[in-house]
């Protein structure tokens, strides 16, 4: 057999078969992270990064 | 102390610089001498005489510049790196304003075919490629780059990193616009959409473009700033995405290594699935993310107020980033391409509608305790107006992906009104609105010569752009019905002429909208011009001059 490079053969199965739960499951963990009421003051303050000069 | 001791001598950077352009220039002519045809051996020479300015650039600033490199703080304040920003900015302005002409004159030859003057270099199909290219990576790429390294340094509080890196980076991309453009009247293209540029205008990019993420990423490295402001990761989105989508899109093989053309190595349904993969992209991260970039930087900003959300802001990112990838397949509705993939694009494109959204709020609602500002403020005006253009074409954009609108507006004039209400609308606004910003702050100057001329600018071109997306609405929509209309007996109601002949009064309204967005981006390159040039006697008495400006 022919060793031709696919998506398969540089990731594994796992990866390829379940990338749609997968990246849900980022998504969502990305999400909570954002809205996780303990990061809300380091975000308000990420908020004025714009207006702080210098 | 020491420093004056030490003898001058040149960075590595500087001298394998001088070295690569000088190896490039004997290049350049050899194949300039060996080439097979007439574009080639202009491009080459082209290459070979900028090579050659760029080694006598490097070591002019080696003999001009004291012995150390520009320290990266002054008493424990960033030195901010602006000479690459300043060049893209101008770059910007003169782009913008040659774009938009040369797309005032192709739409006036829709209307007025004599104006083709019966000259290849002057075709439509030569003319329409310069126009996009000039106005979405000419102008825009010159707004990205400018605006980019602009925010990176003062939200990361920290000097642009590298020395020569940056201006290779400005003066290298737009010397791809140059050999692009130059191409294109000269009837070189691979006939990509938005990927025009043949494969040695390819490769000079990719080189450009590498040095681009390197100079922006090892910026963030090097931040004082701990937390990597929002609109650093919008940037650094557009700019890695550009760079996959850049190499997916364009591998070819050259027919010779002396000769201009080239053949695709994608074929068949996968070439145009890797070109509307592209296509789509570059709207989506170079037309999107880079520019909401400035909306997330220069909106706050100029509003003196916070982002609104900046949880939003990290939900709108990812959404983004996760979403867009997957809505190309909408550009190949009815064709080649199989089913499921087609209504996968029309899915991924419906679910935008919530990050394009959530994204058009958070900026808006920036302006939450500040609204007042936009009576008084009409650069503030320009950026709020961008981003309800933004909403206005991705609530646009997701409805004509569903298949049985798509049927209707696909290939028609509605396209062309949907893609400018973006265009001019979102990038346009927003880009006039940060360079309305930046050259003030660049130039060091109070503020800009006139505000009474932006209040014109913004007035002359949102009457241009409802004059252009209407006038679009109304002949794509009658366009989409005439083709589609049976007589009783089954047959095809109209001749694709009569089509034709009944879009003349809306292609005339279009090229009347064209020509006042010209106008408004005249006014807005007089009045730069003026605020750096006219301010110097004025400056000594900022306070009250400001206040009746005001």
């Amino acid at each position: 057999m022919k060793a031709i490079l696919t998506v398969q053969n540089i990731t594994s199965d796992f990866v390829t078969s379940f990338w749609t739960p997968i990246f849900v499951a980022i998504f969502i963990a990305i999400v909570t992270y954002a809205l996780w009421p303990r990061n809300k003051a380091d975000f308000d303050e990420a908020a004025k990064i714009p207006l702080r000069e210098e | 102390m020491n420093q004056s001791q030490t003898a001058k001598s040149m960075t590595h950077g500087e001298a394998g610089l001088a070295i690569v352009f000088a190896a490039s220039a004997f290049l350049c002519l050899f194949a300039a001498a060996k080439a097979l045809d007439t574009a080639f051996a202009f491009h080459a020479s082209l290459a070979c005489a900028a090579s050659l300015w760029a080694v006598f650039a490097i070591m002019n600033r080696y003999y001009d510049r004291p012995d150390s490199l520009p320290a990266r703080e002054i008493n424990g304040r960033p030195n901010y790196n602006m000479g690459p920003i300043k060049f893209s900015a101008v770059m910007a302005v003169f782009w913008g304003i040659a774009g938009f002409s040369v797309g005032l004159l192709i739409a006036s030859q829709l209307a007025w075919p004599a104006l083709n003057f019966d000259l290849p270099w002057t075709s439509f199909g030569r003319l329409r490629p310069l126009h996009t290219s000039a106005v979405v990576f000419a102008f825009g790429g010159n707004v990205l780059i400018a605006t980019s390294f602009y925010v990176v340094q003062k939200t990361c509080r920290a000097r642009l990193a590298g020395d020569l890196a940056p201006w290779f980076v400005v003066i290298g991309y737009n010397f791809f616009i140059l050999i692009a453009g130059t191409g294109y009247l000269l009837g070189v293209t691979q006939s990509k959409e938005y990927a025009e540029p043949e494969w040695y205008a390819d490769l000079w990019l990719t080189i450009v473009w590498v040095t681009y993420l390197l100079v922006f990423l090892m910026t963030i490295v090097k931040r004082k700033e701990p937390h990597i402001f929002v609109a650093n990761w919008f940037y650094l989105a557009f700019i890695v995405t550009i760079a996959v989508l850049h190499l997916g899109n364009n591998p070819a093989l050259p027919v010779s290594m002396f000769g201009s053309k080239s053949y695709i190595a994608w074929g068949g349904v996968q070439d145009a699935m890797f070109q509307w993969w592209y296509g789509h992209n570059a709207v989506g991260f170079f037309l999107t993310a880079g520019f909401l970039a400035i909306m997330y930087y220069f909106i706050p900003k100029r509003a003196e107020r916070p982002v609104y959300s900046y949880r939003l802001s990290i939900i709108h990112f990812w959404a983004i980033i996760f979403l867009y990838i997957w809505a190309g397949p909408h550009h190949l509705h009815y064709t080649a391409l199989p089913d499921w993939a087609q209504t996968l694009g029309m899915t991924f494109s419906i679910m935008l509608w919530m990050p394009s959204w959530g994204g058009m709020i958070n900026g808006m609602m920036t302006l939450s305790g500040a609204w007042d500002k936009l009576r008084t403020d009409p650069v503030l005006r320009m950026l709020v107006v961008s981003v309800a253009f933004y909403g206005m074409a991705t609530f646009e954009g997701p409805l004509m992906s569903i298949k049985v609108v798509n049927s209707l507006s696909h290939y028609t004039d509605w396209t062309i009104g949907h893609v400018h209400s973006g265009a001019l609308g979102w990038v346009g606004f927003v880009s006039f609105g940060a360079l309305y910003c930046l050259f003030p702050w660049l130039w060091d100057r109070k503020g800009l010569y006139s505000l009474k001329l932006v209040n014109w600018h913004f007035w002359i071109a949102t009457i241009g752009i409802v004059l252009y997306i209407s006038s679009m609405w109304v002949s794509g929509i009658l366009q989409g019905l005439m083709w589609r209309a049976y007589t009783s007996l089954g047959f095809l109601e109209y001749s694709f002429i009569e089509s034709v002949e009944a879009m003349h009064p809306f292609y005339i309204i279009r090229a009347a909208g064209g020509a006042l967005f010209l106008i408004g981006a005249l006014i807005m390159a007089f009045n730069l011009w003026m605020t750096v040039y006219a301010r110097e006697e004025e400056v000594t008495a900022p306070v009250a001059l400001q206040a009746a400006a005001e």
